[in-house]
């Protein structure tokens, strides 16, 4: 067999294996989320199919293959078709970037699908191409709910994306590589990324959250607002693929998170001296943090209330963004002229950012809440007296 | 990797669409309007929306070529310093100009 079709097969071994786990997830996530969701609310999640309502999510999976696929009249309908395909297949490859050990450390092979030498900028690339799929949904159904929903999230996803990318560029100026596996190496040697950018770990999280739509800033699905978004006229499995597209890039932030931020596949290094050897298996370690990310946002969701949209592209546009240049152009003014002391008072500055940020948050909130002015007040109309 | 998972994706569409049942209606298949015949809307009614939306997709893509610039100069940041430093401030500043004169239009509230 020729060298490249054997790589060719191994890639395509590893991608399908990737997709597979990727979507296991995200059937387990969705009941994980509801089991969650229940004890937060003090009641018990699904319990009846299955055991502990383990086969939920395949009774979900068949009930939505076998259900009728409704197609609006007024649906275009080759980009309706098209645009859940968009958004599963753009989530999904993202995720294959990630690395989840050493090189070598999968049974002799490398244990990531791609590792190119822009891996940051591809997944960015890829999350954002995620947006055509939800705003082309929205706008093939052919109906006004979904329009509105797909504009809102088209507007808002790239907006957090400005912040996303801006709030990681101090980390790429310590590192000084956008290769995954280069950021894992750094953070090897020097300590963990959340050490030295806590705030640009704050900044990223928060856009994490706004480009997956997931509370408080879930204003694309805002079931209570605009019945549900861009997923209005869907049904079926091409809505099933849209929500496991929304789930799977979750998965994907939570590794992202972990691989740039907390050490990626390395565990925390003074546990070797507990336990020798148990901060170095690979894959366990990237699961536990991804896992943890994944209760975050489960979490979160539990707890806080939706913002409005005017207030979300405030804080998108009005915090979120300068403040990520804020983070650069400290980082970038350390790295030029003090980065002989090494990188502990740059972690010392950036929490100090941090904690100014969360003690001023009731200062600041007023940017995106600002206080209305007497003429600004809604009038209330005054009645003329001939009565209407 | 993109070809496994749009294969994924167009499998599936290609499965529910030999499996499920295919029973539609006239009123089946009009848009959801809380039960009213729906009004407006559709592709290709030219329908309207604000202007605000056109006005964050063209900041975005003022600041996210600022941020593709901003890419190169991170990655080779420690090869530069300090000229590279200043560089970016004045770039920065100039950006920031912009910036200082969206939030006076007031372009980012929304009413």
């Amino acid at each position: 067999m020729p060298d490249w079709l054997l790589t060719l097969l191994i890639t395509v071994v590893k991608a399908v294996a990737v997709i597979l786990a990727l979507l296991t997830t995200f059937a387990y996530m969705t009941l994980v989320e509801r089991k969650l969701l229940g004890r937060f609310q003090i009641r018990v999640g699904p319990n009846r199919v299955g055991p502990m309502g383990l086969l939920q999510p395949a009774a979900d999976a068949i009930k939505s293959i076998f259900k009728e696929d409704l197609q609006v009249t007024m649906a275009d309908k080759l980009v309706y078709t098209l645009a859940p395909i968009i958004a599963i297949g753009m989530a999904l490859t993202a995720f294959g970037g990630i690395p989840a050990g050493p090189a070598g450390s999968l049974f002799g092979e490398n244990p990531w699908v791609y590792n190119l030498d822009a891996g940051v900028l591809a997944l960015l690339a890829l999350t954002s191409m995620g947006v055509y799929g939800i705003f082309l949904g929205g706008w093939a159904s052919g109906s006004k709910y979904p329009m509105l929903g797909g504009l809102r999230s088209s507007a808002q996803m790239i907006s957090y994306e400005l912040g996303m990318g801006l709030s990681i560029l101090g980390l790429l100026m310590l590192v000084g590589s956008t290769r995954f596996t280069d950021i894992v190496l750094w953070q090897g040697a020097n300590g963990w990324m959340i050490l030295f950018q806590s705030l640009g770990f704050a900044l990223f999280m928060i856009s994490s959250f706004a480009e997956t739509n997931r509370t408080p800033f879930d204003l694309v699905e805002a079931e209570q607002e605009l019945v549900a978004g861009y997923l209005t006229e869907y049904s079926a499995i091409k809505w099933a693929l849209f929500q496991m597209a929304e789930y799977v890039n979750m998965i994907t932030a939570s590794a992202l998170m972990a691989t740039l931020f907390f050490g990626g596949w390395r565990g925390p290094g003074f546990l070797n001296g507990i336990i020798p050897g148990i901060a170095d298996l690979p894959i366990v370690w990237l699961v536990v943090k991804i896992g943890f990310f994944l209760f975050v946002f489960i979490w979160v969701r539990a707890t806080l209330p939706r913002l409005r949209y005017d207030q979300l592209m405030r804080f998108g546009w009005k915090l979120l963004l300068p403040l990520a240049l804020f983070n650069t152009v400290l980082v970038a003014g350390y790295v030029a002229f003090f980065s002989a002391w090494g990188w502990w008072p740059l972690a010392l500055l950036s929490l100090l950012g941090l904690i100014a940020l969360l003690a001023l948050s009731d200062t600041v909130r007023q940017l995106w809440t600002p206080p209305r002015r007497e003429s600004e007040l809604p009038r209330v109309p005054s009645r003329s007296a001939g009565g209407d | 990797m993109l070809l496994v998972a749009l294969s994924i994706g167009i499998l599936a569409v290609l499965v529910s669409a030999i499996l499920g049942p295919k029973k539609s209606s006239r009123t089946k298949l009009m848009a959801y309007e809380s039960g009213n015949d729906p009004e407006g809307g559709g592709v290709g009614t030219g329908q309207r929306f604000p202007v605000h939306f056109y006005l964050v997709a063209m900041l975005f893509i003022i600041f996210d070529i600022e941020t593709a610039f901003f890419f190169p100069l991170a990655v080779a940041y420690q090869k530069l310093i300090p000229f590279a430093f200043f560089e970016a401030i004045t770039f920065v500043l100039l950006l920031l100009v912009g910036y200082y004169y969206v939030l006076k239009k007031r372009v980012l509230e929304w009413t």
